[in-house]
């Protein structure tokens, strides 16, 4: 769906870059400039945007991203974003009726979704990056398989009309699972103590201690599950 | 961990099979004959005269056979520093050369020399060149390229009789320098593309070379063989052995020429550094560390000892949702041992002394130029970002390259660069359309010439330009095959930006984008430069009269 709204707009960008004859750039930045009248703003940098957007699924879904690559269209995509929310230092911009919605709708599911899509990019290279320590120290690695929701501050610039980053960023972890089997971990072996009597034949130590342990164990199982995920996951096509 | 650095230190020195290898790539053939290892330099990249190619020995890969070299090691043999060709006229020679001068005038006129590389127009990925570097003295020229490959070149003894033209370059030497490998804990594919190559300064009869890929650098000897003994007592001359009971009389083996082959050894295999892309390796000037610079990190090493480095640039965010800013590239100063700069993608160099600290996050000088508010646009800051740093052979200057210019920093302000060229500004009003066919991600370097007075970088459409910082003068060269006689002098080219398209001009919208030249290099001392299109290393030369 939203490579078929992409072309579109991207072939109405076009034709207003073959008829502009002057940087094309410059007006971007200046809403208020007499070439409003001709092409939108909001049409441009919103089409602008979902190249950007389009480039950074890209970039992610390569086994192994270029990192300069990413870092360079995340900015970039901020500053657009940047330009096209109503900021107090922007001069109050009338857009036309029809573009806020299409804008807003955009930017409310690519938003989320490149929330969700960083955050979980981002962690999962901590991931890599703690499994692989060789000289570096670990101290200052992210602590493994904590993905807790919440967006950071600086993806909090792109979470302007995200309530919906949460629960993304939830479904989002939920995907990460779906190809282990857990099963292992289900056993009552990890049961409280009052569920006991259905445990299997190994659980007589775990059993005795279970309350206490259940914390300790699940950080190790949360540990232990994003290692396999990470090791799991299929190699990618080679650059 | 060891076992780990112990498989890919194997997978690294393990055989290549160049038999089992995609059709398409030219690969070298490899061929065992009784005791010794030959690989033929069957290259793509071969003279344009059929000179005869020196083979190549993989020393290591015949210890790993487990078979022995007949031939005698010749660490013994006196270690002097034997010259094969005498070069002393060719220096005094060069000493008129006019150095100075891109331009018209009595500036220099370039020539074209020599073209390497297939002729065809379908480029096998493999041959895509990654890297071009000339020796310390200039005799002698590298390239990697995207197979893994590293190709040497060296420039023949000048002709004394024909003396209207310098050496060619010819094949030296070929060696499969890194394989592709797959890390098994993150299940990825480890490119061989061969990032960068950087030569030591030569120090006896061999030489040495850094080559790198994107995790795991290597230093590599290559050494001529031109004697081989010959006259064993227990062995034929092919490598038999003879039955002890028909020998009746003993001699003593005597070294007798031989053709002259070089071998290419891995000598120290430096891995499990960096867990980023490595973009950037640069030789101290005290000939003993080196640095090695990936996306997050800047590692320190001693070319003696593998399994341990120290990372003395550490710019990885604690939390990685945070990061904004990339390392690009790394040197080295010229003269300075202490000091080195890295470039980042948001435009800024940073100066670094190793003595302040142990760990040089915090930057002793940091050089940036505020930006051009009347040229702000959304893509400001990837044409910002910087894709290479060279400094000045004198040490007092750095240039850095980012995608519309190239900047000269005097390393002693910081505030704004001394001089700025204008690559391509012409494609200011098409970023957009650059960054949607992603060439705004392009990196290009820069090389300064051995005077320190003309820099050259690449553009697209097989351009490449160059700038006196003296004169003030640039100019347009093109490496195509077109002008492929020798001495025959480049015409200047331009590009016509907007309005009416004058004569042998040529317009913004007609460039070819997939034609674009990243790696140039000249030589130390001559105006010799090597350029390199997609698949083909271009040399040209300045016209002697």
């Amino acid at each position: 769906m939203l490579s078929k709204g992409l072309k579109r707009k991207r072939e109405e960008e076009e034709e207003e870059e073959k008829k502009e004859t002057l940087a094309v750039d410059a007006w971007w930045l200046d809403p208020s400039h007499s070439a409003v009248a001709q092409a939108p703003p909001a049409v441009a940098s919103s089409s602008l945007f979902d190249l950007s957007v389009l480039k950074l699924h890209h970039s992610l879904r390569q086994s192994e991203p270029d990192l300069r690559h990413l870092v360079l269209v995340v900015n970039t995509l901020r500053r657009i974003q940047a330009s096209m929310a109503p900021t107090a230092a922007l001069p109050p911009v009338p857009t036309p009726p029809t573009a806020p919605n299409v804008a807003d709708n955009l930017l409310a599911s690519s938003d989320a979704a490149l929330s969700a899509s960083m955050a979980s990019l981002l962690e999962d290279l901590s991931h890599i990056e703690g499994l692989s320590q060789a000289p570096q120290p670990l101290v200052d690695e992210g602590p493994l398989g904590r993905p807790a929701g919440g967006a950071s501050p600086s993806l909090g610039a792109l979470d302007l009309l995200g309530p919906a980053t949460g629960c993304l960023l939830d479904d989002g972890l939920e995907g990460l699972f779906e190809d282990i089997d857990t099963s292992m971990y289900d056993s009552e072996l990890w049961a409280p103590v009052s569920e006991g009597h259905k445990s299997s034949p190994e659980d007589g130590p775990g059993k005795e201690v279970g309350p206490d342990l259940d914390e300790a164990e699940l950080d190790y199982l949360m540990d232990v599950l994003v290692g396999t995920q990470a090791l799991e996951r299929p190699p990618g096509p080679g650059r | 961990m060891d076992s780990r650095l112990l498989r890919q230190q194997k997978d690294c020195r393990s055989l290549p099979d160049q038999g089992e290898k995609e059709p398409g790539a030219s690969r070298s053939s490899v061929k065992v004959t009784s005791t010794l290892l030959f690989i033929s330099s069957s290259s793509s990249r071969s003279s344009q005269h059929g000179h005869r190619r020196p083979l190549t020995l993989f020393g290591c890969e015949a210890a790993n056979l487990g078979i022995k070299p007949i031939l005698p090691a010749l660490k013994g043999e006196g270690g002097e520093f034997r010259k094969r060709r005498p070069r002393g006229t060719q220096q005094g020679h060069h000493l008129q050369r006019n150095m100075a001068g891109a331009g018209g005038g009595n500036d220099i006129q370039w020539c074209f020399s020599q073209v390497k590389g297939a002729v065809d127009d379908d480029v096998a990925e493999a041959d895509i060149i990654s890297t071009v570097e000339f020796n310390h003295s200039g005799e002698l020229l590298a390239t990697g390229d995207k197979g893994g490959r590293v190709v040497i070149f060296q420039q023949e003894q000048e002709n004394k009789i024909q003396s209207h033209s310098r050496g060619e370059y010819n094949v030296y030497s070929t060696f499969q320098s890194h394989e592709p490998e797959f890390d098994y804990l993150k299940s990825l594919e480890i490119e061989e593309k061969i990032n960068k190559i950087r030569w030591l300064p030569q120090k006896n009869a061999a030489q040495f070379l850094l080559s790198t890929n994107d995790k795991t650098i290597k230093l590599w000897k290559i050494s001529e063989r031109d004697k081989r003994p010959e006259g064993y007592n227990l062995k034929e001359e092919d490598g038999r052995y003879r039955d002890p009971t028909t020998v009746t009389t003993l001699r003593v083996p005597v070294f007798r020429p031989m053709d002259l082959m070089v071998e290419a050894s891995p000598r120290r295999i430096f891995a499990n550094a960096h867990t980023y892309h490595i973009n950037s390796i640069s030789i101290n000037s005290d000939y003993e560390t080196y640095l090695s610079a990936d996306d997050l990190r800047i590692n320190l090493w001693h070319l003696e000892i593998t399994d341990r480095s120290f990372n003395i640039v550490d710019i990885k965010p604690a939390n990685m949702e945070e990061l904004t800013e990339v390392i690009t590239a790394a040197e080295f100063h010229p003269n300075s041992c202490n000091t080195f700069v890295y470039s980042s993608s948001k435009g800024t160099i940073r100066l670094c002394d190793m003595r302040a600290s142990a760990l040089c996050d915090r930057h002793s000088k940091l050089f940036e130029e505020p930006e051009d508010p009347s040229n702000r646009s959304f893509f400001s800051e990837i044409i910002s970002s910087i894709s290479d740093v060279k400094f000045s052979h004198s040490g007092r200057y750095m240039m850095t390259r980012d995608y519309l210019s190239v900047k000269i920093w005097d390393l002693n302000m910081e505030n704004r660069p001394v001089e700025t060229y204008q690559v391509h500004e012409y494609l200011r009003s098409k970023l957009c359309s650059l960054y949607e066919n992603d060439c705004i991600f392009d990196k290009f370097e820069c090389c300064w010439n051995g005077s320190d007075s003309v820099v050259m970088t690449g553009s697209y459409n097989n351009f490449f330009r160059m700038f006196d910082r003296n004169t003030k003068r640039d100019i347009t060269l093109e490496a195509s095959r077109e002008n492929n006689k020798p001495r025959t002098v480049l015409k200047p080219r331009k590009v016509c930006a907007s309005g009416k398209r004058k004569k042998d001009e040529i317009s913004v919208d007609s460039l070819d984008f997939n034609k674009k030249i990243l790696h140039t290099a000249w030589h130390p001392k001559e105006n010799i430069i090597a350029v390199a299109t997609t698949n083909n290393l271009y040399i040209f030369q300045d016209k002697v009269n």
